[in-house]
């Protein structure tokens, strides 16, 4: 080989190597934005319902209550008969299956949805009035496009009569999309059309807050003695290799060791986000600790030098100097580690926040879900309803992602003295 | 300026950023010579020995204009390949930067990559004499396997000398090749210059008045950027032009 | 109850404060001496030692509280009901004197049972008085302590400090007893498995299927054959090689890719590229796993299954493939921000010694800047191995349930996490040897990944060492 072949082959093995490293970051790119697009072209329809306009007549002899009907009498309503009636009017057929049929286009929750309005609603006695009532989830999926129409109809989750019905309601227009309000407020259901993430979203909710107050102090604390006061011996080292080792660990020991010990030795109560936040704290201490630490040991030595030199105690020096100047370093560290445990399913899974929860929690005692099992759930559902469920959960938990995140790049950026 | 010198820059300008480090610089460089480049510190000399083996290029806000030839042709020209250059124009660094590897495997990395050796006898061929020249060959020929690391300063910065000669060069550059080592050290090193010289034309840039004067045949005196005076080193030192460069060499200042 | 109690602790030590605080001078005139420290001091000295105490009596108490309660109740059942039972049974009865209790028991309860809740109700009612009667005496009795203390004029602030010096070290050993506790608990669970089921059986044995054991009654002894076949149902070499086989597809994605963004953003990138690829990189960290298994699940896992029916391969719509792809993915991060670290670490002067041989950037990076980065890289493919290891969520949704010993990356195989998951989801009945598989999974899985994350630790401080 010549010179010049031999530096062709080398410039070229030079440019092949650097192509090498711009494919690599662009398929890590690539795979976070199919993630980025499928979870949105399949989430955000989620946030929308398909609802059937049902016409109503509150007359006062179908809700079998006087003109001026007494408390008592309005607890009696059967307002499932009575909305019954009026569903029947839709479609009118004699054959009982049929009949059938025609119900389940309307959300099982149906009687509920009119109960509520009537309940809030003074001066409709005797009036006729349209309601949009949610359609139920094979309707609405019908209606979004997902199902195929021209397969048969064994092969169908609607069948021929369903879809005689909805083409004519679409031709009369009485099918409409409205935004869910269901999907951020309710708890699980086995219906799709009326599951929502309320009750995930609290339990996240509540299992951060617990871990946030367990963990914060503790950790601070911890950070502080080992970085300020703890002597070099042989025991802090052990300390420091423990605190290394835990933030290691497979979160799904921590699921072993809320199961095995707060559930059986100290027997909290199951699936309840006190339990989880408990094991999130367990399982984010160390990751509070280490950046912690770092944003301790990068004060000055000077600060701490002309604090004592005015006579404040090394206690005082390190509570009133040190930790303050720490603090935007250990809160982004927080906040990441917040967001950590917030993402995480495992060990959530192990302590029992998987139970099929309908109730939104009201506080960190009662049984509950969280966001990113509640994606866990959904995933392994069969109906097609929770797809878009399931992306759309993902979005909001991405987007609670993103927000904690930035907040602790810009709380560092922004308080962070750069020390020269 | 002379067309048979090795080595010629031609009103040489470098800026680092904004900042001007070299103001126009015409200086030649004789082939089979030692020239010595003197100055305090910080005043260009190792920014303008970086610029004959465009070893700048590596520092991406450092702008040369100018031109420097060697053997008459311009090594700023944008058709000049940067790697081959580097095979003709080798370098030794202040502080000695044997690679993490075995001492056969310092010495032998610059052949392969440029295919010089055709094969394993060849390749020990080549380290052999590049050890030789550089007069590590008898302290080391029983451990050629050892890391590079384990040697002593002197010794690994002879081990960077023979590395340089192993690709066969026509110049060596050398920044201060001897301020991280001792008397011993630096002499051996400045007895192998000597050798050096008959098969290289070497540029060194030294601290120290006394090395410009035991090696050099040529000296060039630097300051704030500037190339004050540039002379045959007895000139230089017995009787210098400029009033500058005899401050500068009496030790008034630097 | 506690909430009241805990109301009362922080209202008294809130008044102690005040008092310290603004009767300092006075306590100090009475008793002839100058005080050493600011009034608050006093105040907190006194406050502290009036609620820390209370607090830790009431965090013990209530912690051991039904452990005790427990062990209270299931002797009497013994010694009630003269039946030897085993822990089972009692365990069981425990439980339904407890659901009872709470008034969540369904069925008609028995006349032991409710005998037992009774019992319940009166050890839980004494345990209430003597907790009361414990913190006030505890709250009076520190309080006078300190405040004598006081009157002897002692250093305030040296003792609030110390307080709080001891408060620093009572966190910090927190680490230390999670850690206990995660020993404890896997320990004391694998234990009673391997008393069921032999040690050699369990790590070496072929054939991974715990149903076995489901249907078993735990109150029937087993016959000699009957143990042997149990013994052979909870074989873990499957699960083993699962694990290994989807870490290995993982790193297989992770550590070109990772390496070469490593590589180009530290050598190659612009500083902008370089400001905006790295944290764009650290985003893919930051994704939840869920996430991650949902995309393998439901994109991934389809994808591969048509391709390879496109292909006419079979292909499992489980496959090890899916499930490793996205797991590769997603440590991609890992491999690429320490090795970034330490490709940055090699000293400059190294590359300039090549590039002044002549060498391409390339050359450079390949000859001499990775093999004086390797330690380092190889402690960070290390972690990241053993963050494959103890991944979960993406192999529970993406991977398969059925233990199988395949090498066939098309096919469907099981991991030690995902048997884990599998096992303690669902009713189990704690004490039989299924779930207490689990946590025998769970103590192979800690002490693997205690060691790998040891080995990677002590490689790349060894690499510190070398450029220090």
């Amino acid at each position: 080989m010549t010179k010049e072949q031999r530096l062709k082959k080398r410039y070229s093995a030079e440019k092949r190597f650097k192509q090498y490293g711009i494919v690599s970051i662009c398929m890590a790119l690539l795979f976070v934005g199919l993630l980025v697009f499928k979870v949105l072209s399949e989430g955000s329809s989620a946030f929308v319902k398909t609802t059937i306009q049902l016409e109503l007549n509150f007359d006062t002899k179908l809700l079998n209550i006087s003109n001026q009907p007494t408390k008592e009498e309005i607890a009696d309503i059967d307002f499932y008969d009575f909305t019954l009636k009026h569903i029947l009017k839709v479609y009118p057929t004699n054959n009982r299956d049929e009949e059938k049929l025609l119900i389940k286009l309307f959300t099982s929750d149906f009687e509920f949805e009119v109960k509520k309005f009537f309940l809030n609603n003074s001066d409709i006695l005797n009036k006729v009035i349209t309601l949009p009532i949610t359609a139920s989830s094979d309707l609405d999926q019908l209606h979004k496009g997902n199902y195929q129409r021209d397969i048969t109809e064994d092969r169908r989750k609607i069948s021929n009569f369903q879809l005689k019905i909805y083409d004519q309601l679409l031709e009369n227009k009485k099918i409409n999309k409205t935004f869910n309000n269901y999907f951020l407020v309710k708890g699980d259901s086995r219906n799709p059309e009326i599951a929502g993430i309320g009750g995930a979203m609290l339990g996240s909710l509540f299992s951060i807050l617990v871990c946030l107050i367990i963990s914060f102090p503790i950790a601070l604390l911890a950070a502080v003695y080992l970085e300020e006061f703890a002597p070099k011996n042989k025991f802090t080292d052990f300390i420091e290799i423990n605190i290394n080792n835990l933030a290691a660990v497979p979160s799904i020991v921590f699921g072993l060791l809320g199961l095995g010990i707060l559930l059986n030795v100290f027997e909290l109560p199951r699936s309840t986000s006190l339990v989880g936040g408990i094991t999130l704290a367990l399982m984010t201490l160390p990751r509070i600790i280490i950046p912690c630490r770092a944003s301790l040991k990068a004060v000055p030595p000077s600060i701490r030098e002309a604090a004592l030199a005015v006579g404040a105690s090394k206690v005082q020096t390190v509570i009133h100097h040190v930790v303050p100047l720490a603090m935007p370093g250990t809160l982004s560290g927080t906040i990441i580690g917040l967001a950590q445990a917030l993402g995480e399913t495992a060990p959530l899974l192990l302590i029992g926040m998987v139970a099929f929860v309908v109730q939104v929690p009201g506080n960190p005692l009662d049984p509950s879900a969280s966001l990113p099992i509640q994606v866990y759930l959904w995933s392994e559902s069969a109906e097609r309803g929770f797809v878009e469920k399931t992306s759309a959960t993902i979005m909001v938990l991405l987007g609670f992602l993103i927000v904690m995140n930035s907040l602790a790049v810009y709380a560092r950026q922004k308080f962070e003295k750069k020390w020269i | 300026m002379s067309t048979s010198a090795k080595i010629s820059a031609n009103h040489l300008n470098v800026f680092y950023g904004q900042k001007q480090a070299l103001f126009d610089i015409s200086l030649d460089i004789n082939q089979n010579e030692v020239t010595a480049l003197i100055g305090p510190s910080g005043c260009g000399k190792s920014t303008f020995i970086r610029c004959i083996n465009r070893m700048n290029d590596v520092i991406d806000i450092c702008k040369v204009e100018g031109e420097i030839a060697i053997d008459g042709k311009n090594i700023y020209d944008p058709k000049v390949d940067v790697v081959s250059l580097r095979e003709k124009v080798g370098m030794v660094f202040q502080k000695p930067n044997p690679f993490p590897k075995s001492i056969y495997e310092n010495v032998c990395y610059g052949p392969k990559i440029h295919g010089i050796a055709q094969s394993k006898d060849e390749l020990d061929t080549i380290v052999e004499s590049s050890l030789k020249r550089a007069a590590l060959w008898n302290e080391v020929k029983d451990r050629l396997q050892e890391p590079g690391t384990s040697l002593s300063g002197g010794q690994q910065q002879r081990l960077c000398i023979a590395r340089a000669i192993s690709v066969n060069p026509e110049v060596i550059l050398m920044d201060e090749p001897c301020s991280a080592l001792d008397p011993v050290a630096t002499a051996k090193i400045e007895e192998l210059i000597d050798e050096l010289k008959k098969t290289f034309t070497i540029v060194i840039v030294t601290h120290s008045m006394s090395q410009a004067v035991r090696v050099s045949q040529k000296t060039g005196f630097f300051h704030l950027g500037k190339l004050i005076e540039v002379g045959s080193t007895e000139k230089i030192f017995k009787n210098p032009t400029n009033s500058m460069t005899q401050d500068y060499i009496t030790g008034r200042f630097g | 109850m506690n909430i009241l109690i805990l109301g009362f602790i922080i209202i008294f030590s809130l008044s102690c404060f005040f008092f310290g605080k603004s009767r300092i001078k006075k306590i100090a005139s009475i008793n002839q001496f100058k005080p050493k420290a600011l009034p608050h001091f006093y105040g907190f000295y006194l406050s502290l030692w009036c609620a820390l105490p209370a607090l830790l009596i009431i965090f013990l108490w209530t912690i051991f509280e039904p452990f005790i309660a427990k062990y209270f109740i299931i002797s009497s059942l013994e010694v009630s009901t003269n039946i030897k039972s085993n822990a089972d049974q009692l365990n069981l009865t425990y439980q339904k004197i407890k659901a009872f209790y709470f008034g969540t028991f369904s069925g008609t309860a028995s006349e032991q049972i409710k005998i037992g809740a009774a019992k319940y109700a009166s050890f839980v009612a004494m345990a209430q008085n003597a907790k009361i009667v414990l913190v006030v005496t505890s709250i009076i009795g520190f309080s006078l302590l300190a405040y004598k203390k006081i009157q002897n004029n002692i250093h305030a602030r040296e003792g609030v400090e110390l307080i709080f010096k001891s408060v620093l070290i009572i966190c910090s050993v927190v680490a230390v007893l999670t850690t206990a506790g995660i020993i404890f608990s896997l320990l004391l669970e694998s234990i009673k498995f391997f008393s069921q089921i032999h040690f050699f059986d369990f790590l070496f044995g072929l054939e991974w299927s715990p149903q076995k054991a489901f249907v078993r009654d735990a109150s029937v002894a087993l016959s000699a054959e009957q143990s042997k076949e149990l013994g052979k149902a909870f074989g873990a070499i499957p699960l083993f090689a699962g694990t290994g086989f989807i870490a290995l597809i993982a790193m297989s994605v992770a550590v070109p890719i990772g390496l070469f963004s490593a590589i180009y953003l530290a050598e190659y990138a612009s500083p902008t590229v370089r400001k905006f690829g790295k944290p764009v990189i650290e985003i893919l960290a930051g994704i939840p796993t869920v996430v991650y298994g949902f995309f393998a699940a439901l994109t991934v896992g389809p994808l591969i299954k048509s391709i390879g029916d496109i292909m006419g391969l079979e292909v499992s719509s489980e496959s090890a493939l899916a499930a490793g792809l996205v797991m590769g993915v997603m440590i991609i991060p890992f491999v690429s921000s320490l090795s970034d670290d330490v490709i940055n670490a090699v000293p400059q002067s190294l590359r300039e010694g090549s590039y002044a041989l002549g060498a391409t950037k390339s050359e450079t990076i390949k000859q001499v800047v990775l093999p004086a980065a390797l330690p380092g890289i190889i402690g960070s493919i290390l972690l990241a191995v053993s963050r494959a290891i103890g991944e979960t969520m993406i192999v529970v949704m993406a991977a398969g349930l059925a233990a199988n010993l395949t090498i066939n990356p098309l096919d469907s195989t099981t991991t030690v996490t995902t048997q884990i998951v599998m096992i303690l989801v669902g009713d189990q009945e704690f004490t039989s040897a299924k779930t207490q598989a689990a946590f025998a999974l769970g103590l192979t899985l800690f002490l693997v990944t205690l060691i790998l994350n040891f080995i990677a630790l002590r490689v790349v401080n060894k690499y510190r060492e070398k450029y220090d």
